[in-house]
């Protein structure tokens, strides 16, 4: 069944322009004034963007389907106007080989968002010995990663780049020394101490990055850093991309949002890793995402389940949601063009997921059909009962942002409509 | 108030009333039945997840001697050992109605937590490294009968103050009542970020101990060792340890505070231990008073038990 987005400003790589948009059979059939097809999704006042393409999302299957599944994590994630997001490797069992992948690329089949699945670079994410990354990039892998741990070793990561770089795949590093880590669970700062709650220090994960951008200098391999939450961290990477070395950088939707002084509520919904850091920091990573240091807006969704988020706030584990508010956090806090916020969002993440052409645009015939209108406008109050997620740990309740997800459509399906869901 | 949480949700002027209640609560334990019928049909939860022996002891005493009933809630042979979440547990205390809820836990922020969850008035026995308001308070309260007032005096804090929750209590207590506090350690029992606190920093005992009113020793445990912040023990108490020789060159009448249990040798000489100028069991005696003034204060001070007309 064909479908014609009427009347929004389109908004690709290649500029923006006020045009209908007809997609049929999974491609966009053509794109320009008064067109019709046989279902009209209303898009005056709104823009139509490539749909969204998180880097990293948490999916919890297998092994942590009380808190998420692929199916509920996708729902999450049309809601929130993607339509592919690359799950992170920290289940249980880590998707450190062939058979987790294709189990993860199975039950992706369920989700009405693509799913693409990361690989772990060493076995069990443990940070001892390699995975067996060509057999998992054979099966489509693009990013590796032992997300949730760096991985410690220098000589160790020298060996993944290299091995990586031979495949054509992308390592991808969550940075934290954990010797200066251990047993923190906030920023380590003034904060930190006047609540006598142990502290992680910007430098752990500033180290990782020096060293990889050290590394990645002397392979030659390309290195994607997740996350980053420090000044230090973005004055490096800005430095290290001038220099011609090939590094990309992601932030997540929080740390541009949220500040560590919201652990003072001791609610560990504001616990996450890497920790929210001060005021200063996030400026800095705003700063990385309007100059071009930091290349993508990551969600780092991260579903944890009540129980597990009313424990002491340190005995509770990090993270929080992401996918349904990273559009609205983005246009509200960041004070970027619509057009930059867009670009952060599809096509610069789709990039660096080796997803290029697939997702990310351009809005054009032949293209394949995948598609996020969004109003631009709209005001709205988060409320965490208000999910598809399995799980509430949404640290934005009550907080009033500007910009909601109305149409999504993936591969050619229109999966959200006015912000329904259509199974 | 309805909580006390931390020693911020008193200020100076909760403090001064803390110790003149205090005052009134050490006359009733001096009468030859050392009780009133202030808080008769009240009952105290104790919520302990830690071992104490003073904290918890005082708390119980404070409540009898109010006519409080007090509810001990033991966790070694409570559903805790089952994996029962602190919340469920909280919410089947509160389910027996106590009025209040005495809560100490390993973990910082447990109290305010738990004040979420439950109708009963909180008191933070100690969380983690975060707080430890009612020694704070017992500590103002011997150093005000000591010394007269806590306003200008000198006050060193000695020792881990990094780990430590009497310390961010007591830091808070003694400066907003006026209080010139030095923190005196090694750097790496220093807590981050020091520079936000209202102190001064000393990195020699040696250097401040002629000139305070009061060295307050906080407990140095020999796991320090094994996380490399120290080198030894017998180190640490060569440099930062309160000796029979420093002992003597503080001023007369400079008092030698602890909060307990002692390490004895490490951080203070048994020796100094038993000069009248330290003041460790006086710290003890006023923790039933001042805890009394605190339950008190939380359990019969609301305004509407009050006769009409009268000013709360």
């Amino acid at each position: 069944m064909s479908i014609a987005v009427k009347g929004g400003l389109v908004i690709d790589q290649t500029g923006e322009r006020v045009a209908d948009v007809v997609v049929d059979d999974g491609r966009i059939v053509a794109v320009g004034p008064d067109l019709s097809g046989e279902e009209v999704l209303d898009a005056s006042g709104y823009v139509v963007a490539p749909g969204f393409v998180d880097l990293h999302t948490h999916l919890r299957q297998p092994g942590a389907e009380e808190s998420e599944t692929i199916e509920s994590g996708g729902w999450a994630a049309v809601r929130g106007g993607f339509s592919a997001v690359v799950a992170m490797p920290n289940t249980n069992p880590p998707i450190d080989c062939a058979a987790v992948v294709q189990e993860v690329l199975a039950l992706g089949g369920k989700a009405p968002c693509d799913v693409y699945s990361s690989g772990a670079i060493t076995v069990g994410r443990k940070g001892d010995q390699l995975a067996p990354i060509a057999e998992m990039a054979a099966l489509g892998v693009r990013l590796f990663t032992d997300d949730g741990n760096g991985v410690q070793e220098a000589g160790l990561m020298r060996r993944a780049m290299e091995y990586a770089a031979g495949l054509g795949v992308v390592l991808a590093q969550h940075c934290e020394v954990d010797s200066l880590a251990a047993g923190g669970h906030m920023h380590e700062g003034e904060w930190s101490s006047r609540l006598g709650i142990p502290g992680v220090p910007a430098e752990a994960e500033e180290l990782m990055v020096m060293r990889d951008i050290a590394l990645s200098r002397f392979t030659g391999a390309p290195v994607h850093f997740q996350h980053l939450s420090t000044r230090g961290s973005i004055a490096m990477v800005r430095a290290a991309r001038q220099a011609g070395v090939e590094v990309t950088a992601e932030a997540a939707t929080h740390h541009f949002t949220l500040t560590d002084d919201s652990c003072a509520s001791y609610d560990p919904v504001f616990k996450v890793n890497p920790p929210l850091r001060p005021a200063d920091d996030r400026d800095a990573v705003r700063e990385g995402l309007a100059d071009g240091a930091v290349d993508a807006i990551a969600t780092d969704h991260a579903p944890h389940t009540m129980d597990a988020k009313e424990r002491p706030f340190d005995q509770a584990p990090p993270g929080m949601l992401g996918l349904e508010t990273a559009l609205a956090l983005a246009l509200t806090e960041l004070n970027l063009p619509v057009a930059e916020v867009v670009g952060l969002l599809s096509w610069r993440p789709a990039t660096i997921a080796g997803l290029k052409g697939v997702h990310g645009g351009p809005i054009a015939p032949d293209a394949p059909a995948n598609l996020c209108v969004f109003d631009p406008q709209e005001e709205w109050t988060i409320n965490p009962d208000d999910t598809a997620s399995r799980s509430r740990n949404n640290p934005y309740a009550g907080r009033t942002v500007r910009g909601r997800v109305r149409h999504t459509i993936v591969g050619g399906q229109a999966v959200l409509v006015d912000q329904e869901m259509r199974p | 108030m309805k909580h006390l949480l931390s020693i911020n949700d008193l200020g100076a002027e909760g403090i001064d009333e803390v110790c003149r209640l205090a005052d009134h609560f050490t006359e009733v334990s001096q009468r030859p039945i050392p009780k009133v019928p202030a808080l008769r049909g009240k009952t105290v939860a104790m919520l302990f997840y830690e071992d104490s022996t003073r904290t918890r002891l005082s708390f119980e005493v404070a409540a009898r001697r109010l006519s409080a009933d007090v509810m001990g809630f033991s966790v070694s042979a409570s559903s805790v050992n089952k994996g029962e979440s602190v919340r469920d547990t909280v919410a089947t205390v509160s389910a027996m109605g106590p009025d209040a809820i005495v809560v100490r836990h390993r973990s910082a922020g447990v109290p305010q937590q738990t004040a979420a969850w439950t109708h009963a008035s909180v008191i933070n026995a100690g969380d983690g490294w975060h707080e430890h308001p009612t020694q704070a308070l017992l500590d103002c309260y011997t150093i005000r009968d000591r010394l007269g007032s806590v306003a200008g005096r000198r006050i060193v804090i000695l020792g881990d103050i990094k780990h430590s929750r009497v310390a961010r209590s007591c830091v808070m207590a003694f400066t907003s009542l006026g209080a010139k506090v030095t923190l005196v350690a090694p750097p790496t029992l220093l807590p981050p970020a020091v520079d936000s606190w209202p102190v001064d920093i000393s990195f020699s005992l040696d250097a401040v101990l002629s000139d305070c009113d009061v060295v307050y020793g906080l407990r140095v445990q020999s796991e320090r060792q094994s996380e490399a912040l120290l080198p030894s023990l017998r180190e640490y108490t060569a440099q930062w340890g309160l000796t029979v020789d420093r002992a003597n060159r503080l001023p007369a009448g400079a008092l030698v505070m602890h909060p307990g249990p002692v390490n004895r040798g490490v951080e203070i000489a048994p020796e100094v231990l038993d000069q009248p100028n330290a003041t460790l069991n006086e710290q003890v005696r006023h923790g039933v008073a001042v805890r009394m003034a605190v339950l008190y204060l939380l359990l019969a001070a609301d305004p509407d038990l009050r006769p009409e007309g009268e000013a709360a």
